[in-house]
């Protein structure tokens, strides 16, 4: 059986596509070496339009207003520019209400984009551009660790690791934080309130890394301008020792934390990646994986839920589980060398 | 053209559903079409594959194993039809339910007329509304434009006037549509459905023709104010539904082609299949199915010549789950706990089942949580769906649940329960049935594949459904009463045709059963006591022939509606009797 594969690696390849969300300028070049909050490519985006109703404000047909219009696709127009004016002894006209460009005339109607914002994409990773995606963004390679997690904020930033969290099931609390942590990327445990959140937002730091958070903060921490991520889930789970162990060992190295929102089509997911010096390239992760003695697995289910072992065995045909289900499962090892019967589909292999 | 299928002997059918893709074999035995075997499989939707073909190649390579037979030749391809040598199949047919949910804007012109039928034909297929537009719509066009810019749907749903009727005030609607079509770069321009006056078929092309992905015309859903007809416009959806995953992701396509173009929405070829039932049965009660999976919650309703399917992914249990907060609170979903467990459990249960939406429970604990989360879910569904039916059913009050005969419940909710009395007291306490009705749960979740193979071969279907393919939990009486707990509300005797019989005596607020094997009938004498109503009329009874099932014949006195003790301790005390009577641990 096909098994979901999450990402915690030693030393891999890493290829990541990073793309505008509209077409724009690519601002890099192949072969470029980037850093993290270098700027790869960027387009100017209008989140809002006026429709200018020429016809009705002048009280003229569709068709005479047409000719009565003034601009053209494509003009650059500042506020209080004339659009279009009637005739008559005292005429009336229509002004750009506010300063923006027209993209539609016709039907006796003017549409324009205002409010233009520049919208910068930023390379996330450090390494080596390996393909140019023209008009919307760059491909990017890079070696290093690799963590993937199950949620992110959406954000992403670059800092020194920070260990806080003294062992996988560590709570970060407000107490924990202080000034020296300003501009880190700290691993911490769970967090349970708001305010820690707050607080890591005050000193600024750069990230967290979290093995869990409660649901009642996702918003909080959707609201945060610094990467979050998530290894494990929500509420108060520790983090898995294969993440754990590869985090604690890498504190004080320059991390990235890609705080991707998870989309399980696209195939996006929040990591952190530690870049590390190579003289040749890793091989890069596998991406499928069938369930085999001898891979290591992570329980993604109550009970051992976050628990890593290896697969010893695929039990043959179904299985009855504790539950009275029945299911395809396997004899899993666990890292406290207890050996249980998990169903397949609560397993995912990691590496 | 699709081929047909009458004259082929074996059919392959797969439903790729949002966590598993299943392969089933029907082939003729004995002059008769069965259900011969299923191989499971993970859909392959997401992430690394994008592409549900593998998954479907999967689930047969799984079936080849089990049938001992070839269907898929040394490049994976399909083997069609049968060969000398007893391989591959002779037809294909394909339901599909994974995919992200799709973002839809409905168009209409009065919020009661036009935009209910909107709505109504919307959530006939897997989407969800985000946005709005109508004549009490206060916001100017250039807001409308930057919120479809903004929400980016996939699917746009036009209607409004009569045929021949307003013209004008549609126009007005469609230009924000056009324009924001426009402003859109080619490849994320929506889907757009004109289900309105017919008369404005140029018109709608002249604004919005050129600049959706793709342009379609159905009869209008409200030909007059008086009428309703969304059959003919959600036959087009589930076309534009399949247009629109051919698009999204890799793999439609050539299993579209491999079908010979019999491919459709799972929850419409469940609807299909329960309109076909209706007229097959004839009966004046309604045939009801449910289905409670991963990608949504479907209630599919037959009455008489008139059906109505709603298909809610609000209510689905996979990663749609935080959601169902936006519709219920926790304390709801724990009130259907047989364990005490806190609110904080149940929360977290949600977002964590929500990243893995093909994860099972595997301890009692989980599974008791699983379970309540379910019955919430299908609890909210069924009394949305209740909204949507028709006037003038047979029923035995007008706010309780109709009459119905038989029901029909699959998707994984349902047929991974670990003992059939745990999926019948689900569906029990969500559907709330009233009278006399059969319970059938859809353990291989046919219903759908049969639905779809209906059109093409209506020999099928019939022959499978009376094949014993479906397991008959047995025949349910819920009396309609009011009384107080314990109070007797109706007696009853079953004559068995070995001239057995056997008796219990129903008091209110309790679960009974009699004993009544698959395949056995028997006659049910039922007395109604303090005015009780089983179909029968208030306070009547009468006998009626009854037919066996896992659990026989089960007599729910707890009342309808349904109406738990407040006292949580005393609740859980009750739903733990209520499982261990339907066989339960």
């Amino acid at each position: 059986m096909l098994a979901p594969v999450n990402h915690i690696s030693g030393l891999t390849s890493i290829v990541r596509e990073r793309l505008l969300p509209v077409s724009g300028t690519v601002l890099v070049r192949l072969n470029q070496k980037v850093s993290p909050m270098d700027v790869v490519a960027e387009a100017r985006w209008a989140r809002e339009h006026v429709l200018l109703d020429v016809a009705r404000l002048l009280r003229v047909s569709t068709n005479a207003a047409d000719r009565l219009v003034k601009c053209k696709v494509d003009d650059e127009l500042a506020a209080g520019v004339e659009i279009a004016v009637g005739k008559g002894l005292f005429p009336r006209s229509v002004r750009a209400p506010r300063e923006g460009r027209v993209v539609a005339v016709g039907g006796g109607q003017v549409l324009m984009e205002v409010g233009q914002s520049k919208v910068e994409l930023r390379a996330g990773i450090p390494g080596t551009i390996v393909e140019i995606l023209p008009n919307r963004g760059a491909v990017i390679q890079t070696a290093g660790a690799l963590i993937q997690g199950v949620w992110g904020n959406g954000r992403i930033d670059s800092g020194l690791l920070v260990n806080l969290a003294e062992n996988p099931d560590g709570i970060l609390t407000v107490g924990k934080l202080d000034i020296s942590l300003r501009g880190s990327i700290i691993l911490a445990g769970m967090v349970k309130d708001a305010e820690t959140l707050q607080a890591a937002a005050d000193l600024p730091v750069r990230g967290l890394i979290l093995s869990s958070l409660f649901p009642s903060l996702i918003q909080k921490a959707r609201e945060m301008r610094y990467p979050i991520m998530v290894t494990d889930g929500f509420g108060s789970l520790p983090m898995n020792s294969a993440a754990y162990k590869l985090l604690s060992t890498n504190a004080k190295r320059e991390v990235t934390v890609n705080a991707e929102i998870f989309d399980r089509y696209s195939g996006a997911r929040p990591e952190v990646i530690i870049p590390l010096p190579i003289s040749s390239n890793p091989p890069s992760p596998r991406e499928v994986e069938t369930f085999a003695p001898g891979l290591q697995v992570r329980m993604r289910r109550p009970p051992f839920m976050g628990m890593i072992g290896s697969i010893v065995s695929v039990k043959p045909g179904l299985s009855v589980l504790p539950s009275g289900l029945r299911a395809p499962a396997a004899e899993v090892k666990l890292e406290n060398d207890q050996t249980v019967v998990a169903p397949l589909v609560n397993l995912e292999v990691v590496g | 053209m699709p081929s047909s299928l009458v004259d082929g002997n074996s059919l392959l059918a797969i439903d790729v559903g949002a966590a598993n893709t299943r392969a089933v074999h029907f082939d003729v035995i004995e002059g008769e079409y069965r259900f011969v075997a299923s191989g499971t499989a993970p859909t392959t939707a997401e992430a690394p594959f994008k592409d549900v073909a593998e998954g479907a190649r999967n689930a047969i390579e799984n079936l080849q194993k089990i049938l001992g037979r070839t269907l898929l030749d040394g490049s994976r391809g399909l083997i069609t039809p049968t060969q000398p040598n007893g391989s591959g199949v002779d037809a294909l047919v394909v339901t599909l339910s994974a995919g992200p949910v799709i973002k839809t804007v409905v168009v209409g012109l009065l919020k009661d007329v036009s935009l209910e039928s909107a709505r109504r034909l919307t959530e006939s297929t897997y989407t969800r509304i985000v946005d709005t537009i109508g004549l009490t719509d206060q916001r100017k066009p250039d807001h409308q434009i930057d919120s479809i810019l903004r929400l980016r749907p996939d699917l746009v749903v036009i209607t409004g006037g009569t045929d021949g009727g307003a013209s004008l005030s549609i126009q007005k609607l469609l230009e924000p549509i056009g324009l924001a079509s426009f402003l859109l770069p080619q490849e994320k321009r929506p889907a757009v459905l004109f289900a309105g006056n017919e008369k404005m078929e140029a018109e709608v092309k002249t604004l919005v023709g050129e600049l959706a992905t793709s342009l379609h015309f159905s009869p209008n859903v409200r030909p007059s104010l008086e009428t309703e007809d969304l059959d003919p416009a959600e036959r087009e959806l589930a076309r534009m539904f399949i247009n629109i995953r051919k698009r999204q992701i890799k793999g439609v396509d050539l299993l579209d082609l491999w079908s010979g173009g019999h491919i459709l929405p799972t929850a419409y070829a469940t609807g299909r299949m329960v309109r076909f039932l209706a007229k097959v049965y004839g009966s004046k009660k309604g045939i009801l199915s449910v289905d409670l999976g991963a990608s949504a919650a479907v209630i599919a309703a037959g009455f008489n010549g008139k059906s109505t399917l709603k298909v809610m992914p609000q209510f689905g249990l996979g990663e749609n789950l935080p959601g169902l907060l936006n519709y219920t609170s926790l304390d709801d979903i724990l009130r259907w706990s047989s364990l005490d467990v806190s609110t904080g459990v149940v929360r977290d249960y949600l977002y964590q089942k929500a990243l893995y939406p093909s994860t099972i429970a595997a301890t009692r604990e989980d599974l008791a949580i699983a379970q309540a989360v379910a019955r919430q879910a299908l609890y909210l569904a069924m009394q949305s769906a209740r909204r949507d039916f028709p006037q003038n059913i047979a029923s035995i009050k007008p706010n309780l649940t109709p009459l119905f005969e038989p029901i029909l419940a699959g998707g994984g909710a349902l047929s991974d329960a670990s003992h059939p009395g745990q999926s019948l007291l689900l569906l029990l306490d969500t559907i709330q049935p009233v009278g006399v009705t059969t319970i059938i749960i859809d353990q291989n979740n046919l219903l759908p594949l049969l639905g779809s193979a209906a059109s093409q071969n209506n020999i099928l279907p019939v022959q499978v459904l009376d094949s014993g393919a479906f397991l008959s939990v047995g025949t349910v009486v819920s009396p309609v009463v009011s009384a107080t707990y314990g109070t007797p509300v109706l007696r009853a005797k079953l004559n068995y045709e070995n001239g057995a019989e056997a008796r219990v005596d129903l008091k209110y607020g309790t679960l009974e059963t009699l004993p009544l094997a698959n395949g056995e009938t028997g006659n049910l004498t039922i007395q109604t006591l303090r005015g009780a109503d089983v179909g029968f009329g208030p306070g009547r009874s009468g006998t009626i022939p009854v037919s066996g099932g896992a659990l026989g014949v089960v007599f729910d006195g707890r009342g309808r509606p349904l109406d738990l003790p407040s006292d949580a301790v005393r609740r859980r005390e009750l739903i733990k009797k209520w499982v261990w009577t339907l066989g339960g641990e």
